[in-house]
């Protein structure tokens, strides 16, 4: 049994060495794969904190990492074809740099979770659980229907977003880049966990009258944390969509959600850690159960199964042997 | 716009409504009795129509393909119940929604394993494939009339089940004190077993209803799922009442509003945008609906205060 922190940095370490060995030996698809573990991880980390934190079982962290998406996909376009997304009033134009997407991704997810979020939270249980999965369709389906971007056919981009001073088209530099982003993020959360606002929120998902009766209103706390989580996860969205240089109505589906969900799950609800050790399984397992069936989400759903059934706390519980992701 | 046209987008509507209700009333049922979250509930659906279009592969007959839907699908409902649901009743929402997630891609895939990517069709039978003339010089399909026969007899049918029967006293009864019923010496596990079953056969049969008129494929079921959430959530979850209501509500505003938006824009935009704008706006409008029913009743139409 090993304790959780130094989990945490054998985690993080190996997710460096891996790629950077891979690289080194010429293996560019373990880098691209690497990378793509990275994307979802911090996808994942983004719902860990509305999951594990708040509580909040949100079916539709899909949206955010949709709106990530098309705001690099609207953006790249226009940008790539030097169109201005408004004349009228002001200019807009597009752009092909990625701070100023991740910047845009990050403001429209945190405002769609605020608007999700301020309507959802007036509900708890299974309500908020279906109605954060009927808006993630609501935005798929708008998203298919509205062909301005490419409707149901997605929209490609044809050479990845720059970033001053990186080449992002060798893969090995969109992973440290996606890489650094994640540990940020990561050290963030470590943070307001911490802080004062993390320490509440941890109450309110113990007991919420508890925490009112202190004076501390519950809706506010959640509705922070669920606009920071949904913040996180577009700022994944955007990352994954120059990852692969596509958008499609896809990355709103409900399966996303889902996908989502699994990698918090597989490596421990709560954890710091745990979904990027989710991701890592995932991916691994799509790698290489792929390989071997082309029936994989069969054996895929079965371990989950199992994972659900037998194994509470994932993986990073079975390791370290403690029940609950939270203290 | 002719008054015709009109009439039979209505039906349409109700049509849609009637199936949604088949749907979620076994969805709001397991919910209302067990306390579970149900995210399989679209691949009993999706089983419905693949043994009824394999039953009408083999034999020809309608009647009895939809007898194998609901046979197929309460079998394949109380299987997944005793080996998987049971275990999950204690347990919070996350893992439900979980481990019915992984139900889902182990039936998805499954389905395919067996059957392959490829839709298979099941025909609408001889007997209801012409039109009906109705009253105002209609002309509409007798098989969708059939669907909202089928879909309000279910809805009666229910109604008599919950409120008449024995097995209707217990359900309730269920749904307001398991552990006091328990001491009553009623087998809770095999109510709760029947329950299951019971809510699988209508989600089958609606699968097998619905597949005559679409295509029977993998994949079917995701969107009449979530459907049937927005109307369980918007009818109150555990009112089949309110699930009846709600799905009416949901089918029209659904059908209607991509048949009239449009045409509403049409008069202040060229044509054009007023088909995009309308398009658009109608495909998120069942779910604008229910952000609007959750503002003025957090728990639904008829939805208790839990």
């Amino acid at each position: 049994m090993i304790a959780e922190k130094h989990l945490n940095w054998l985690i993080a370490a190996l997710l460096l060495a891996v790629p950077v060995c891979a690289w080194w030996f010429g293996e560019i698809y373990t880098v691209t794969l690497a990378t793509r573990v990275v994307v979802l991880a911090l996808a994942g980390v983004g719902l860990n904190l509305a999951l594990g934190a708040g509580g909040l079982v949100s079916l539709g962290h899909a949206a955010f990492f949709g709106v990530g998406g098309y705001a690099m996909g609207i953006l790249a376009s226009h940008g790539q074809n030097y169109d201005p997304i408004l004349t009228e009033p002001f200019l807009i134009e597009g752009t092909k740099s990625m701070p100023v997407i991740w910047l845009v991704a990050i403001i429209a997810g945190g405002l769609s979770a605020l608007a999700i979020g301020a309507l959802s939270l007036r509900t708890s249980g299974v309500y908020f659980i279906m109605i954060t999965l009927a808006f993630g369709q609501m935005f798929y389906y708008f998203a298919i229907s509205w062909p301005a971007y490419g409707g149901e056919d997605g929209l490609s981009i044809y050479v990845r977003n720059g970033f001053p001073g990186l080449n992002t088209l060798q893969p090995i530099q969109y992973f440290a880049l996606c890489y650094v982003l994640l540990i940020a993020v990561l050290l963030l959360c470590a943070r307001l966990g911490a802080s004062p606002f993390g320490l509440a929120l941890n109450a309110v998902r113990q007991s919420a009258p508890r925490v009112e009766t202190v004076g501390l209103s519950p809706l506010r706390l959640r509705l922070t944390a669920f606009v920071i989580s949904g913040a996180i996860t577009a700022l994944a969205g955007a990352l994954f969509a120059d990852l692969s240089r596509f958008v499609s109505p896809t990355m709103f589906s409900w399966h996303t959600s889902g996908e989502i969900m699994i990698f918090v799950i597989l490596g421990g609800v709560g954890r710091l850690y745990g979904p990027v050790i989710g991701a890592c399984l995932f991916i691994l397992l799509e790698h290489w159960l792929g390989g071997v069936s082309e029936y994989w989400q069969l054996f895929l759903g079965l371990l989950l199964l199992g994972v659900v059934l037998f194994a509470r706390g994932g993986v990073i519980g079975v390791l370290t042997r403690k029940e609950a992701g939270h203290g | 716009m002719s008054m015709i046209l009109l009439i039979e987008q209505a039906l349409n509507g109700l049509q849609f409504g009637v199936m949604l209700f088949v749907m979620a009333a076994g969805l709001t049922l397991v919910f209302g009795v067990m306390g579970l979250i149900n995210l399989a509930h679209g691949s009993l659906y999706m089983i419905g129509a693949f043994a009824a279009a394999t039953v009408a592969g083999l034999t020809g007959s309608f009647l009895l393909a939809l007898a194998a839907s609901l046979a197929a699908a309460a079998a394949a409902g109380a299987i997944v119940e005793i080996a998987v649901i049971r275990r999950l009743y204690a347990r919070d929402h996350l893992d439900q929604v979980l481990a019915t997630f992984a139900l889902i891609l182990i039936f998805s895939e499954g389905t395919r394993w067996l059957f392959g990517s490829f839709p298979l069709f099941l025909d609408t039978p001889d007997w209801l494939s012409g039109p009906v003339e109705l009253p105002g010089g209609i002309l509409y399909p007798a098989y969708r009339l059939g669907i909202i026969g089928v879909g309000l007899a279910v809805a009666l049918g229910l109604y008599l089940l919950i409120s008449r029967t024995r097995l209707g006293i217990r359900i309730r009864a269920g749904e307001s004190d398991r552990e006091m019923i328990a001491a009553l010496g009623v087998d809770i596990s095999k109510l709760y077993t029947l329950v299951f079953a019971l809510g699988a056969a209508l989600a089958g049969l609606a699968g097998a209803l619905v597949g005559a008129i679409q295509s029977v494929q993998v994949g079917m079921g995701e969107p009449v799922l979530i459907l049937a959430f927005v109307v369980i959530v918007i009818g109150g979850i555990g009112s089949i009442k309110g699930a009846l209501v709600a799905s009416l509500l949901v089918g029209l505003t659904d059908t209607m509003g991509g048949f009239l938006l449009p045409i509403a824009f049409a008069q202040v935009m060229e044509p054009a945008n007023a088909m995009l704008l309308g398009s658009a706006l109608a495909s998120m409008l069942i779910y604008i609906l229910m952000a609007v029913v959750l503002i003025v009743r957090p728990s639904g139409l008829f939805g208790v205060r839990s």
